[in-house]
């Protein structure tokens, strides 16, 4: 009962459970659902991660593997692949970041000075559908639209008569670095607008008329009124996002890659995949997995405890 | 100070914004800008579309581009009359409508009650609910539970394990707690109704918008994600429409590269343009609908964004 008062800085009226039950049994016979499905489907997983201290072996089961203690990370950290595979991941998401962070803010600075409603109003739904498609449409039509013989940029880039022979874009893996890199780009731009563009309606009118008639331009107007209006947004999803460089998305990887390009597509998501699911390397596998969870936890805990010394709203 | 506001009403009064700016050519950049930006949404989709209803010859020959050349539908009639593609359609769309309908139970489940500030016991239960949302146990323990559990290539496993998304339930949440008002609620407790009458009664009519945007979450996210088809899963029986189309267009890809620097011709497993029949097939459903769900999008992710 005690320490059940959360806060204790004010008075708290204080509901003992047998009260709270027989008022509310009715929302936590309701809760029993979700917890039951965490419990089952999340939470009885977890037992599962001290396997990446074990030298697991599925004939033998938990009890009859061999502990080995951080023996399995040695491991791995020594194994050329996951170096790899761990660089690769790292490297690929900073772009990401770089690259795919400031275009949505370009992008809601500009479809904010579009004078014609109708106009902004059809181009913002046209750039948000990329967002609606799974990533085994957008990677097959970045196929349909990049082969080097049969797709429609190189037939055009030839036709022009700009190239000679058509760009293996996604067959040669810097080309690939590129096309994959800005494809999350034309994929994210748009819809990444719609906080911005929320934080933009929240700026006071007013001080666009004063700065109008102290005569300041279009350009002075988005760098002093516009952008400083949206800082704590670009900021906030700025931690967001810095929290998600452990990252790795298995459908994007695939649905864009192919043989030719193994060197930079081989990132966490396929090797965890190749060793767990195809090899039956489960401790390496979760040995791996561990390891991007809790850094990526503590990239997540970190940019929370940044934002709010910057005075944000934190994400916890 | 009173000559400014002098000032600033003379400008309101004469037309605003748009007395004041002229059309420049900053106008005319940025609009071309967000026109060739829009260009790069469809156009792609404009030249599948015109592959998948044009003659192999056309395409081969390129001379294929946003306009059909010798209309066939042969290679639509071959998607159609693919038992497996289109078996693969109708299994995706039921395993996303229970998908949805599970989902909205069980999220609505924990909203409500955690939505209640009176209620006992909420921060550790919210505890409890939000953590897997940032911390997974990982692929391999999640398959080994999934072999115990007796869910592994079921079409269970396409569903259970994923139907109690933290972020939805937060949205939900956030919703409940500053839309809907604490008053009506108490009126009708002390009226004498049940936490169950006035769920069902008062607060879901009152949050119909807060419904629709988050069944659009959950069936769209469940409509386009496969990796855990392809973890969980082998059964050609339990393929979703969007992983047979990422497995098509691999395994065409690769028949290619395989076949010696693309020469672009025969050797092809897969036509060009029944790929782009395929990949039609598969977007058309999303396209068709895309316009009408887009702004319950818009606003679940903006009531998403607000901290709860």
């Amino acid at each position: 009962m005690g320490k059940a008062n959360s806060g204790g800085n004010k008075v708290i009226t204080k509901t003992s459970w047998k009260n709270a039950f027989k008022r509310d049994w009715q929302l936590y016979v309701m809760l029993l659902f979700p917890l039951i499905m965490v419990f089952v489907f999340s939470y009885a997983a977890y037992p599962g991660m001290r396997m990446a201290f074990m030298d697991y072996k599925p004939i033998k089961g938990y009890a009859g593997s061999d502990w080995v203690g951080f023996g399995m990370f040695k491991k791995i950290f020594s194994d050329p692949e996951f170096t790899k595979a761990l660089r690769n991941s790292i490297i690929f998401n900073l772009l990401d970041l770089l690259i795919g962070f400031p275009m949505p803010i370009i992008l809601a600075l500009i479809l904010n000075e579009l004078r014609y409603a109708r106009f902004k109003k059809v181009a913002q739904t046209i750039l948000y559908l990329p967002h609606f498609l799974s990533w085994a449409i957008v990677g097959s039509v970045a196929y349909t639209m990049f082969r080097p013989s049969t797709g429609l940029v190189n037939i055009a880039l030839m036709n022009a008569g700009l190239i000679e022979k058509g760009i293996p874009f996604m067959t040669e893996k810097w080309h690939w670095a590129v096309t994959y890199l800005l494809i999350n780009v034309w994929q994210t731009m748009g819809w990444g607008t719609i906080l911005y563009l929320a934080a933009i309606t929240g700026i006071s009118g007013e001080l666009y008329e004063a700065a109008m008639i102290d005569g300041a331009n279009r350009w002075k107007r988005m760098w002093y009124i516009t952008l400083p209006g949206i800082k704590s947004t670009v900021v906030t999803l700025l931690i967001m996002n810095l929290g998600k460089v452990m990252g790795s998305n298995l459908e994007r990887l695939t649905a864009l890659g192919n043989t030719q390009v193994t060197d930079f597509q081989f990132q966490l998501a396929i090797y965890i995949y190749n060793r767990g699911i195809s090899n039956g390397k489960f401790s390496q596998a979760t040995a791996a997995n561990l390891f991007q969870s809790l850094v990526g936890l503590a990239l997540v805990l970190l940019s929370d405890r940044i934002a709010k010394k910057l005075g944000e709203d934190g994400l916890l | 100070m009173a000559k400014k506001n002098k000032n600033n009403e003379v400008t309101v009064s004469s037309g605003g914004e748009h007395a004041v700016n002229k059309f420049r050519f900053s106008d005319f950049v940025m609009m071309a800008v967000i026109v060739i930006l829009c260009a790069s949404c469809v156009l792609p989709f404009i030249h599948v579309a015109a592959k998948s209803i044009s003659g192999n010859t056309a395409v081969m020959a390129k001379a294929v581009y946003f306009l059909p050349k010798d209309i066939t539908f042969d290679a639509f009639k071959r998607v159609f009359g693919d038992d497996s593609m289109t078996y693969s359609m109708v299994f995706s769309a039921g395993i996303t409508l229970i998908f949805t309908l599970l989902g909205m139970i069980v999220c609505t489940c924990a909203a409500y009650p955690l939505s209640k500030k009176r209620l006992k016991g909420k921060q550790v239960i919210t505890f409890l609910l939000m953590v897997p949302m940032y911390f997974g146990a990982g692929i391999i323990p999640s398959y080994l539970l999934y072999q115990d559990l007796h869910i592994l290539d079921t079409w269970w496993v396409l569903v259970l394990p994923l139907i109690y998304s933290p972020y939805n339930m937060l949205i939900m949440k956030n919703f409940f707690q500053n839309t809907i008002p604490d008053s009506l609620e108490e009126s009708a407790f002390l009226d004498g109704a049940s936490n169950f009458q006035i769920l069902w009664k008062i607060v879901l009519p009152l949050s119909k918008p807060i419904l629709a945007t988050l069944s659009l979450f959950y069936a769209v996210g469940r409509w386009n994600a496969y990796s855990d088809n392809m973890y969980y899963t082998r059964d050609n029986k339990l393929k979703m429409i969007q992983y047979k189309l990422y497995q098509l267009v691999a395994s065409a890809n690769e028949a290619q590269t395989a076949s010696l620097a693309d020469t672009g011709g025969a050797s092809q497993s897969v036509p060009e343009v029944l790929q782009a029949a395929s990949i039609m097939f598969v977007t058309v459903p999303i396209i068709i609908i895309y316009p009408f769900l887009q702004k319950y999008f818009v606003k679940g992710t903006m009531i998403g964004a607000v901290k709860g």
